[in-house]
């Protein structure tokens, strides 16, 4: 007659990331990401033609400004192909972070109300950017046609890589803020500026090596978007990134991932208290 | 058998005084670091050692006033707020519903929201398929299907969420409160939804402060008392305990000393007495009235003053003012006494009274249900149980054949 194992509610915390019971809500994961992709694009006239046409805008604007006019380099590929895949990948990052980080405040009213595991809302967050993310690619292929691009073989292990470290970035950084933000409201507004300020120090609009100072590469190369980034464009430019360069963005994505997810199991329990 | 939930010392504190926003700044948290006199904080237990087990197929009530703990014990049962103390084991999957409608979104349409809703609540996509078609037949909106629900009645909305949640089939069922809302019919519907639940052997724990939802539902009854449990035991018997709280009950009740809200206060109810003291079926009721003023003069023009009888399921049955009668009375002696006097037929019961006086339509006395009064068993049709009749009054009925 019992079906379920039994289960103790108490005041101690389990901290154990709990993938059986992850899996058992599967199905939230889905909804989540639909409920967010169909809300996204209700009452638009142009509807999901949205996800191609906001990069490819800002594509457009960045070239005539920083290709055009200012005559930036671009790692001897065209600047809107180096500008857009640059943008492709950041664009993951900086919806899904901004997404992911308010996450647990626009859906408050459910979190007070109904128990799944927490982690399930930002990760939706994260779904849904990685969906804009897809009806964007659709555009950068023929692109690539456009200014007969040659793509070497390597992207088939190298752009799912790249996604992948942005995803674990976006994630690790995104949980966090969002459990920070329950607690502490000011994040609402450090989010913003912090995601314009690793902007403008991720290799998107301009390449890595355009700053003069050691230092400041350092700092650059810190961000886990540079490992992501660079790894997209590795088929494009065939320019392999610096290893310690690499090395360094990498660690940082881990790193975020880690300390990201633990703060937020630590804290997932009182949100309800909080929210 | 084993007990499907076995609640222990179950504790839940929360700090309270220190958080003036709700939540906390960043720049409050910085400043508490620094400063080094300690914060003055208070602790506040919603609930205080709670112990109870509940055994499958129980369909429990629980009673108590509002802040007495019902919606925190019903939280940390569904998991959403971890206990400060004590644990809870559980043998069954528990599905809560502490609100209709929870993540419903005014952007999608009634189909998407159904689907939302329903795998929020613990449903599989698959069974939102399968009962669907039922789901939509029970709220009766299928001609607004695919219309976003911001475009909804409330009503319409309303019906829609429970139709979603009336089809979950967990095996331990939580329900706060969710019956207060919507229309009578409506209501009716939902509650026999309920007892068809729990008759198929689930187990129910239902907040509410609708006795007669409490009693199609439920059979055993729990009181809450300012974060303890205060009884446990039949459900009518729980209900009695509660309608006792806060209410005296006696030949002659003194009110000076009883709690008032602030009002205008300066005519107030003094005393109060059943001049035909014990009630009997069908004796008519005799009631006194002496009230006290605390200005000088001691002379008030255009009283309106009266009380209302309220019966175990909060319904008012009789309503008593001079008002009605076009009768003006200028109090001016606090020793007079105004005469009440009823005609009777309430069933044998438990009965509580509402009083309150108005002087020139200002508010002076409002005592809510502070007197409670009873009427032995007896019917005036000679049948041997009076339980078995169901009318909240026994009027005399003849039947003939013509």
């Amino acid at each position: 007659m019992i079906s379920e194992p039994v289960v103790v509610i108490s005041s101690k915390q389990n901290l154990t990331l709990s993938i059986k019971e992850l899996w058992r809500y599967r199905e939230l994961f889905y909804f989540f990401t639909w409920r967010d992709i169909k809300v996204k694009y209700k009452q638009t006239v142009l509807g999901l033609l949205w996800a191609i046409l906001q990069p490819l805008l800002m594509m457009i604007i960045f070239t005539w400004f920083f290709g055009r006019t200012l005559k930036i380099p671009s790692e001897n590929l065209p600047y809107p192909i180096f500008v857009f895949s640059g943008l492709l990948v950041w664009n993951v990052f900086a919806s899904g972070l901004v997404n992911a980080s308010n996450s647990m405040i626009n859906n408050s009213a459910i979190i007070k109300k109904i128990y799944f595991p927490r982690l399930i809302i930002p990760v939706s967050s994260v779904l849904v950017s990685l969906f804009d993310f897809a009806m964007a690619f659709v555009l950068f292929i023929p692109l690539l046609m456009y200014y007969q691009q040659a793509l070497s073989w390597t992207a088939l292990w190298a752009w799912p890589l790249a996604l992948f470290v942005s995803i674990m970035a976006t994630l690790g950084m995104g949980c966090w803020l969002a459990a920070l933000n329950v607690k502490y409201r000011d994040f609402r507004y450090v989010i913003p500026f912090l995601v314009q300020v690793l902007f403008f120090l991720s290799p998107v609009i301009y390449p890595v090596f355009l700053l003069p100072y050691p230092l400041l590469q350092y700092i650059q190369v810190s961000s886990p978007m540079y490992a992501a980034i660079e790894l997209f464009r590795f088929p494009l430019t065939h320019v392999a990134p610096d290893p310690i360069f690499l090395t360094i963005s990498l660690a940082s994505g881990i790193f975020l991932l880690l300390v990201g997810t633990f703060y937020f199991r630590k804290t997932e329990d009182f949100f309800a208290d909080f929210a | 058998m084993k007990p499907i939930l076995e609640i222990s010392n179950l504790s839940k504190k929360y700090t309270i005084g220190h958080q003036v926003h709700g939540y906390l700044s960043l720049r409050e948290r910085i400043q508490s670091v620094f400063r080094f006199e300690s914060r003055e904080k208070e602790d506040f237990w919603a609930i205080r050692d709670i112990s109870f087990d509940v055994y499958p197929g129980d369909a429990i009530g629980i009673v108590g006033r509002n802040g007495a703990g019902k919606s925190t014990l019903l939280k940390i049962l569904s998991k959403i707020t971890p206990p400060t103390a004590g644990n809870i084991i559980s043998r069954g999957r528990i599905a809560s519903l502490l609100e209709v409608g929870t993540g419903f979104h005014p952007e999608l349409s009634g189909r998407e929201n159904i689907f939302f809703n329903g795998s929020l609540l613990g449903m599989r996509q698959k069974e939102i398929e399968n009962k669907f078609d039922e789901i939509l037949d029970f709220s009766g909106v299928e001609k607004f299907l695919d219309t976003p629900l911001k475009h909804y009645s409330s009503g319409m909305q309303l019906r829609l969420a429970f139709s979603v949640a009336a089809f979950l089939e967990p095996e331990i069922l939580i329900i706060d409160e969710v019956l207060a809302v919507g229309d009578s019919v409506f209501q009716q519907k939902c509650i026999q939804k309920m007892t068809e639940v729990s008759e198929s052997g689930r187990t129910i724990l239902f907040v509410s402060h609708n006795f007669s939802s409490l009693r199609s539902l439920c059979k055993r009854g729990i009181k809450l008392d300012r974060g303890r449990k205060t009884f446990d035991g039949s459900l009518e018997d729980t209900i009695d305990a509660y309608q006792s709280l806060g209410r005296v009950s006696g030949e002659t009740i003194d009110l000076l000393k009883t709690t008032r809200g602030k009002l205008a206060q300066e005519l107030i109810f003094r005393k109060f007495r059943f001049l035909n003291w014990p009630i009997h079926f069908g004796e008519p009721i005799k009631m006194g009235l002496m009230l006290r003023s605390s200005r000088p003069d001691g002379n008030f023009r255009d009283l309106d003053f009266g009380l209302s009888i309220i019966d175990k399921n909060n319904t008012c049955l009789i309503h008593i003012s001079n008002r009605f009668l076009h009768q003006e009375f200028n109090h001016m002696d606090d020793d007079d006494e105004y005469i009440i006097e009823t005609e009777n037929i309430l069933r044998p019961g438990r009965y509580s009274l509402t009083l309150f006086l108005r002087v020139a339509d200002v508010v002076q006395d409002h005592l809510t249900e502070v007197i409670s009064f009873e009427i032995p068993d007896f019917n005036p049709y000679g049948h041997r149980d009076t339980a078995a009749i169901f009318g909240a009054i026994f009027p005399k009925f003849t039947i003939k054949r013509s």
